[in-house]
């Protein structure tokens, strides 16, 4: 399976400027860490330490968030599009 | 870099002693050439961090959703960010760092006592150890 997947404006210096890429994969996972190995320095912003997605990284499948679907295991059909969305945190302390 | 107009300083230190003695927060919408953002638009947007507005933000990705698919095909992009930091210094916090993007800009502004005082501009490094201060130009 392939699927389309945008990049957020932030992370467009990591991918050469690519605003979408087609990228193998099964599942939101798998497509995730394709998308990181080609593009390592991006890698760091999406994971953390432990290789789960950081908080603030938001993902769609098809306009639905993947906390609603099965989350970083959610079945990818060909044609299907990605999107990383941010939230913005932060705070005085 | 990032160019501002003066009113738009003087509009985000409105919104922070407003919003005193919780965090304000918002998004810069600009253009983008030769790597300069300069900004068109503040929009002020509501704290999602109703259990600790004080020392915490939050802009749901909702917000920036729907303002992605407006500004697409347009010049115009999401720039970066304001909020304010109430009686602690205009500096990113760890917090701040921790729950940062690259290449955004985030303008901070102090408010003490409910007054705002210093405004700084920053950038995460790409490699997420540090925050830089972006030169920050006035129009």
């Amino acid at each position: 399976m392939s699927a389309t997947i945008f990049i957020p404006t932030p992370l467009r210096p990591f991918t050469g400027d690519q605003e979408s890429l087609e990228l193998e994969g099964s599942t939101v996972g798998e497509v995730l860490r394709n998308l990181a190995e080609q593009y390592g320095d991006l890698k760091k912003h999406l994971f953390d330490e432990e290789g789960k997605l950081r908080n603030f990284v938001n993902i769609y499948v098809n306009d639905e968030d993947i906390r609603y679907l099965d989350r970083e295991e959610t079945a990818i059909q060909d044609k299907d599009t990605i999107s990383i969305v941010p939230s913005i945190a932060g705070g005085a302390l | 870099m990032i160019r501002l107009k003066s009113a738009d300083i003087e509009e985000i230190k409105q919104i922070a002693q407003k919003t005193y003695p919780h965090e304000c927060c918002g998004v810069m919408v600009g253009s983008i050439e030769n790597g300069v953002k300069t900004v068109t638009e503040l929009i002020p947007a509501e704290n999602q961090r109703t259990d600790s507005p004080a020392n915490r933000y939050l802009i749901t990705p909702d917000l920036l959703n729907e303002l992605e698919k407006k500004l697409k095909g347009t010049d115009r992009a999401i720039v970066g960010f304001f909020h304010s930091h109430p009686d602690v210094p205009a500096q990113p916090s760890t917090y701040d760092q921790d729950h940062a993007w690259p290449w955004y800009s985030y303008v901070i502004v102090s408010v003490n006592r409910g007054q705002a005082g210093e405004i700084h501009n920053w950038k995460l490094r790409d490699d997420r150890s540090a925050f830089d201060a972006e030169k920050m130009e006035l129009l």
